[in-house]
């Protein structure tokens, strides 16, 4: 927990800037544990369901362990009318997962984001930070190897 | 003047490659101790996305655009442009409606009818640093505001000038700043909102990323009209370059002596912080926002009263959008007249949009007021790509509508795009063509709000999801005449009944398509037809018997082993064992293009 305390204190144990602590937690660990939850849920004196409350509200957190890797589908409007849905589909059958979920060997993550800003050259995915974009059904195969 | 290799930069050029592009430029340069000859800039996005990723070479005056590139071209750019003044015409924009080839930016049809007040710093600056924005003029409307004005003239010169906020409502700005600055209280803020939730929008974070000081002026300024020490910008989470821009930013204008404690000697004390937004659509909304800085779930509250005059822990506050703000040191400079002589007569100035979709000439676009849509699509947008036809144009995000084709010459203001049925917003435009299903937009849409939707009101919470519901059924095939009338009546309900903008719009997207495109939603319901191919249940993958030459490669990759046929014979798929992944279609050779869609399904 020493990790969690250099975090609140970074933010001057505030709770007005739970959600920013929030934040800097996911980053940390990837995923919202439930017992670093608890432990800040103490030290701020900010009672637990207010802190499950603003991590199921906000999408940016996830209450689940995620995985190794993640796949990010653009399903915003630019993306949406050149075919995302078809790549989030193919994602999801081949990783036998739903958008939001992560595979039980813990390898894969599949989320979506409402546009990326790059709208340009969508429909476009992000592998563990890269950006893909003008992505092909075919590329789902690719990235499932490590080749893009 | 030494000549310049301006390089783009922004999130979109560097998702194409133009980190590559930069280190090819930098290693080059140095290898060849050409730091002499020539200077290296690194900009945010110059627009045109499309052509990215792209530079702008500077010599002799002008400033020739070289787009699409490979980190090999590099060499060639210095080689023979920058050391020899001769042009690439490999590199040059080809225009693929005038079908030309263009050298100086200038020339280039795309940014011809633009009038890029805002954008056009992006390609000047260097947002690492500060010097360029400060050659441009950058903070001399902050050091005329607080040398001449009194905190009421600055406001009455927003209000002279007509500058409407950007963010989607289109309030008037001068006007918002006088009633917060009248509102009572000791502690005032001012807040920008850079949360740009609607999907298929980036201009925001395109001038966050290209010239974050823009921003910071206009909102120091604001402050000062004001009477407001403390400004906050809640920024989307995602968009890191942006974040890290504005922190660089931020610091560099309080070493400057812009932000702190008595700016420019004036006595006027202002300080900037930056939260970062957790990815909830609704967190745009301004009260939903207030609540989200707080620490609180992001659900809008009833207004009256105003944030204006109870906003940030009860004490007045003033909301802009990003663009909004980066209008005001500009008006600020050139005069409120001079703004309001650009644009019609209720709206000003310019407007960004992010012109995105079925379109040849991708990227933003900065306009006057008034200018009409087909202009922007065909004039700026170089039209439909691969010979399609163009159906219907969506703008203002999950609160806006589609535009149809009858409508192209419609001037673009606020008042106008009401008008159709559809919004201003932040300024996305989603171009579409005949492959677009205007009844799964229609979904789309309120499947998108449906999800975000807070679930404070009921009507809300539960009249999207039906809506949703009902529009799931007619892309499957088992919609009824009365789902159409039923879609009507819930919209009303939701529209009257809704706390926020997000519920009061919610059902525009479904409202315009039926409007304007009526027959495609009965060509679902009565024929069981998408007529633009797209709803999974009314289609069916087939193989042309004629076109197939039995290469192969669909029944290889079909995933659920539904293609059949022998080697140089002529391959079938079965629809029952066909799961309608669309594989087939992407991996047919092009010379044969025997897999079709059709629509009804094959029995
Ligand atoms: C659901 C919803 C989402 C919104 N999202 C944004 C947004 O992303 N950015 C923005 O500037 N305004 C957004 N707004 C509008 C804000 O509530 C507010 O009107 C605006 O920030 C005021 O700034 P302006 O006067 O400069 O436009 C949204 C409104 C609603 C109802
Ligand atoms: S819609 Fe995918 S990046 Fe904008």
């Amino acid at each position: 927990m020493k990790k969690v305390e250099n975090i609140l204190r970074e933010h001057r144990y505030q709770r007005s800037r739970i959600i920013q602590i929030l934040q800097d937690i996911h980053v940390q660990y990837n995923y919202l544990p439930a017992k670093v939850l608890k432990y800040v849920s103490k030290r701020l004196k900010v009672p637990l369901s207010k802190i499950y409350s603003l991590a199921t509200f906000y999408t940016a957190f996830s209450l689940k362990p995620r995985g190794k890797h993640l796949i990010t589908v653009c399903m915003g409007t630019a993306c949406h009318v050149r075919g995302a849905t078809a790549m989030l589909s193919e994602f999801e059958r081949r990783l036998c997962i739903k958008h939001g979920e992560t595979t039980r060997d813990l390898n894969y993550t599949l989320e979506t984001v409402n546009c990326l800003g790059c709208c340009a050259i969508g429909p476009i995915i992000v592998y563990d930070g890269k950006y893909i974009g003008e992505f092909k059904l075919k590329d789902v195969t690719k990235v499932l190897q490590g080749k893009l | 003047m030494k000549p310049l290799l301006i390089i783009s930069a922004g999130t979109c050029g560097l998702a194409r490659g133009a980190d590559e592009i930069i280190d090819a430029a930098k290693e080059y340069q140095r290898k060849n101790r050409l730091q002499k000859k020539f200077d290296i800039k690194i900009t945010g996005c110059h627009g045109l996305c499309e052509a990215e990723p792209n530079v702008l070479v500077r010599f002799n005056g002008k400033f020739i655009f070289y787009q699409k590139l490979k980190p090999e071209n590099v060499k060639d750019i210095i080689e023979e442009t920058i050391l020899k003044g001769t042009i690439i015409k490999d590199f040059l924009w080809f225009d693929p409606k005038t079908k030309e080839k263009y050298e100086k930016i200038d020339d280039i049809p795309f940014y011809q009818k633009q009038h890029r007040i805002l954008l056009g710093h992006n390609v000047l600056i260097e947002p690492k640093y500060i010097k360029d924005y400060l050659k441009l003029g950058g903070y001399s409307a902050l050091g005329k505001v607080l040398k001449k004005y009194r905190p009421l003239d600055v406001i009455n010169m927003i209000k002279k000038s007509g500058l409407r906020g950007r963010g989607g409502a289109g309030f008037l700005t001068g006007k918002k700043w006088e009633i917060c600055r009248k509102a009572k209280g000791v502690e005032k803020y001012v807040i920008c909102n850079a949360d740009e939730g609607d999907p298929g929008a980036y201009m925001d974070r395109s001038l966050l990323e290209g010239s974050p000081h823009g921003v910071l002026e206009g909102m120091i300024i604001g402050a000062y009209a004001i009477g407001a020490n403390k400004g906050i910008i809640y920024v989307r989470n995602e968009y890191p370059l942006a974040v890290e821009n504005l922190r660089r930013a931020l610091e560099q204008a309080y070493r400057k002596g812009f932000l702190g404690m008595d700016i420019l000697k004036s006595k006027f004390n202002f300080d900037i912080d930056i939260v970062r937004g957790a990815g909830a659509f609704v967190c745009g909304e301004e009260t939903a926002l207030l609540a989200s800085i707080e620490g609180e779930v992001g659900r809008p509250r009833s207004r009256p009263p105003y944030p204006a005059e109870k906003g940030l822990w009860n004490r007045p506050t003033n909301i802009n959008n990003v663009e909004t703000w980066a209008n005001v040191p500009q008006i600020v400079i050139n005069g409120a007249n001079w703004f309001s002589q650009i644009g019609t007569k209720g709206s000003k100035g310019t407007k960004i949009f992010s012109l995105v979709g079925k379109i040849n000439n991708t990227g933003l676009v900065e306009v006057p007021m008034g200018i009409t849509l087909r202009e922007i699509i065909y004039d700026i947008g170089g039209g439909i790509p691969a010979g399609k036809k163009f159906k219907a144009v969506q703008t203002g995000g999950p609160s806006g509508g589609c535009i149809p084709h009858s409508l192209l010459d419609l001037p673009i203001d606020y008042e106008g795009l009401t008008q159709a049925g559809s919004m201003m917003g932040s300024g996305g435009m989603i171009v579409m063509d005949e492959d677009t299903c205007m009844v799964d937009i229609a979904r789309y849409f309120l499947d998108f709000t449906q999800q975000e939707s807070c679930g404070k009101c009921p009507s809300c919470r539960l009249g999207t999801k039906q809506m949703v519901q009902i529009l799931s059924r007619i892309t499957e095939g088992n919609g009824e005449y009365r789902d159409l009338e039923l879609l009507e009546e819930i919209s009303e309900n939701i529209k009257a009944s809704s706390l926020c903008g997000l519920g009061q719009t919610a059902a525009n997207p479904v409202l315009t398509t039926i409007k304007y495109f009526r027959d495609e939603y009965l060509a679902h319901i009565k024929e069981k037809r998408c007529p633009a191919l797209v709803c999974k249940s009314l289609i069916s993958y087939v193989i042309d018997a004629e076109l197939c030459s039995g290469c192969t490669v669909c029944a290889k990759n079909c995933p659920s082993d539904a293609i059949t046929g022998e080697p140089k014979g002529i391959y079938t798929i079965d629809q029952k064992k066909c799961i309608k992944c669309g594989i087939c279609l992407t991996v047919c050779p092009s010379k044969f293009k025997a897999v079709k869609k059709v629509s009804p399904p094959v029995k």
